[in-house]
């Protein structure tokens, strides 16, 4: 059902001998809404860049639909970009910013590739009505004459989707498009792109450092670090199994632990030993143990598997963030129950709590909350400096 | 929206206000006065109806005399000419201000000291450097003998006026322009590649327009200063082209101070009305019906 368009193939990208694409295989699917995730500096804008035609891979390979456009310029390409900030023409109004690319002669459909084929221009009547037509979808009709830089961040924001949807491009690539709208703008986007996404048929491309819209929005999920590929899988893929520390780090939160895996279904942690549902590992092999802090149940300390002491606790509206100290190690754990500081509590673990990782790289690096009080101390202090 | 104006923004106007009236206002209102007075001081036109009704007899190259409008043939002489240098200005200024953004940064400073040095010199000596290089036994006619290709005469002719005046104001072109150009926004361009311009047409549809501020800036300061230059057209002209400048220096010099004032009056109430007429419509083209008249 399902056919591959864009194909990524070994693409490394240096700029003055620093690599920030390294060896990127990536295969996009027609009609997904595939989410490039990571944090900055992570190469997810330059992989949407080298689809765009904006830039030319050091090496490696570029597939559209099968043919290799490594040497394809932007305006030939059947691509269009919504920009980070945008980048409409602040000389044209809404109306002419969206008509810009219709109101460029192109070649007619199907002679792309013969030289000097005819260029066709729309008839006047064509552009207005697909114009207005994709005003509507973005829900601004009547604002047509409007000049763009009278207009409020989500309502450029549209302008810029409607400019490059008009032109009804296979792939629509988007630049972190919803960075500078606020909250509630934000979800608001969302729920209409992932709407025009499904009405259109046009496969998303869509980059952002930010998870909880990368889980949203995307059939598949693309997250990036130091130029690399960590992980592609569907949003439930990515929370429940990632595959390593920084992916488990990145997407939502997680306490990260050192643990030994003695057969399958047994690992220990903190001296003891656990049940859990994974297996595959050699025997007594050094494992990374990712613990959801929503996993974690907290009951009496008789019930519980482990007990701790509760070091400090933060109301965050749907939740309390409780840490809890395990022998000097500090958890995050989520629970609509309050346990006020210095509580001894215990704590409960479902098999199905604890995902097993292989060491990697990452090992070490993150998923340790001993530094949180500490860290959200300054961060309060550092807030009310601000309100003085 | 206008700002509420309270104590402490009239306190950080004024050195600014006192500036501006000291060296702009009172020399304008003198202009002015001087203008609509006689040589007694009192209350007149007559300076302003000499400068639109003299009259004089010329000779044309077949010996027929032709009476013309003295200072209305040497204020469109004058126009004509500084038109002519502002657009070729414009035409070697766009493409030079073009350049030097896309050129790297290094060789961005390198172009421009190279266009800022000769500013350093003095302007009679830039003129005096053309003399010798246009004169008919000058740099340029040598330089063609060499190569064999015969000599040309082009001192004492409009062309040495026009080529003197561009390379006089040229850098009043080039800067604006570059400096709209370089602000630019590189995503625009990405933006106008991403719908379908080809190179060429994101210059046309994007580029030009969005630094038509620029332009209007260039000519300003091109157009101005050219149209009331003196000097350029007695040295390079050899005193043949009698422009509008001239005529006010000549006035000034002969302590005809009254009809001088009217004559740079009127030049300046035309070039006025003339900027803002500009700007108006390019405004409307650029910006849609938002633009004011000034």
């Amino acid at each position: 059902m399902s056919k591959e368009l864009i194909r990524l193939c070994n693409c490394t990208m240096t700029f003055d001998g620093e690599t920030v694409l390294d060896s990127i295989n990536l295969e996009i699917q027609d009609k997904e809404f595939l989410t490039l995730l990571g944090p900055s500096g992570c190469g997810k804008t330059t992989t949407l860049r080298i689809i765009g035609g904006f830039l030319k891979p050091t090496s490696g390979d570029v597939y559209f639909d099968g043919v290799r456009i490594n040497d394809v310029p932007p305006y030939k390409r059947r691509v269009n970009t919504v920009f980070q900030k945008y980048a409409l023409f602040p000389h044209l109004n809404v109306f002419d910013n969206v008509a810009f690319g219709l109101r460029i002669p192109k070649a007619a459909p199907g002679t792309e590739a013969a030289a000097g084929a005819k260029k066709v221009r729309l008839p006047k009547e064509e552009v207005y009505r697909r114009v207005m037509e994709m005003l509507e979808v973005v829900s601004l009709k009547g604002f047509e004459h409007r000049s763009v830089t009278s207009l409020s961040g989500g309502q450029q924001q549209r302008v810029a989707i409607a400019r490059a949807l008009v032109n009804q491009p296979e792939v629509l690539l988007l630049d972190e498009p919803l960075g500078a709208l606020d909250m509630r703008l934000r979800k608001d986007m969302q729920n209409e792109l992932k709407r025009i996404q499904q009405a259109t048929g046009i496969t998303f491309i869509y980059v952002t450092h930010d998870q909880e819209e990368a889980l949203t929005m995307s059939d598949t999920v693309v997250v990036m670090n130091n130029g690399q590929i960590q992980q592609i899988g569907t949003p439930e893929d990515i929370y429940n199994e990632p595959q390593n520390a920084f992916v488990a780090d990145f997407i939502g939160e997680s306490n990260i632990l050192d643990g030994i895996m003695h057969e399958d279904g047994v690992v220990q942690i903190l001296d003891r030993k656990f049940k859990c549902l994974d297996g595959g590992f050699a025997p007594m092999e050094p494992v990374d143990v990712v613990i959801r802090p929503e996993d974690i149940d907290i009951v009496s300390v008789k019930e519980g598997m482990l007990c701790g002491t509760v070091t400090n606790i933060t109301f965050k509206g749907v939740h309390y963030d409780i840490i809890v100290d395990f022998k000097g190690f500090k958890w995050l754990i989520q629970s609509t129950d309050y346990s006020p500081v210095g509580a001894k509590i215990g704590i409960k673990i479902d098999p199905d709590g604890f995902h097993i990782m292989k060491k990697s790289e990452y090992s070490g690096m993150f998923g340790d909350y001993s530094s949180y009080s500490e860290e959200y101390d300054e961060i309060s202090i550092a807030e009310s400096e601000d309100e003085a | 929206m206008r700002e509420r104006l309270n104590r402490s923004t009239f306190s950080l106007l004024a050195p600014y206000s006192f500036w501006a009236v000291l060296f702009i206002v009172v020399p304008l209102v003198f202009v002015a006065y001087y203008a609509f007075t006689d040589n007694s001081f009192s209350f007149t036109f007559d300076n302003i109806t000499r400068f639109f009704t003299a009259t004089s007899t010329v000779t044309n190259g077949s010996g027929a005399e032709t009476e013309v409008r003295t200072y209305l043939l040497i204020f469109w002489r004058s126009l004509k000419l500084a038109v002519i240098s502002t657009i070729i200005c414009l035409l070697l200024g766009y493409p030079m201000a073009y350049i030097m953004t896309r050129a790297g940064s290094r060789a961005q400073r390198i172009m421009m000291i190279l266009i800022m040095i000769p500013m350093w010199m003095n302007f009679l000596i830039r003129t005096y450097a053309w003399m010798t290089i246009l004169q008919d036994t000058g740099i340029l006619n040598g330089f063609l003998g060499v190569l064999g290709l015969g000599t040309v005469h082009i001192i004492g002719t409009e062309s040495a006026v026009v080529i003197g005046m561009v390379y006089d104001y040229l850098p009043y072109m080039i800067l604006p322009i570059y400096s709209i150009l370089a602000k630019m926004d590189d995503k625009l361009i990405e933006a106008a590649k991403d719908l379908g311009c080809s190179g060429p047409q994101v210059l046309r549809k994007v580029i030009f327009p969005l630094s038509m501020p620029g332009v209007l800036n260039g000519i300003t300061m091109v157009l101005i200063p050219s149209i009331s230059t003196f000097y350029i057209s007695q040295k390079l002209g050899n005193g043949r082209f009698f422009l509008i400048g001239d005529a006010i220096e000549n006035q000034f010099v002969a302590n005809n101070l009254h009809f001088a004032a009217a004559m740079a009056f009127i030049l300046m109430v035309i070039l006025l009305v003339a900027m803002a007429l500009i700007k108006y419509v390019t405004n409307r083209q650029a910006y849609g019906k938002g633009g004011g008249l000034l």
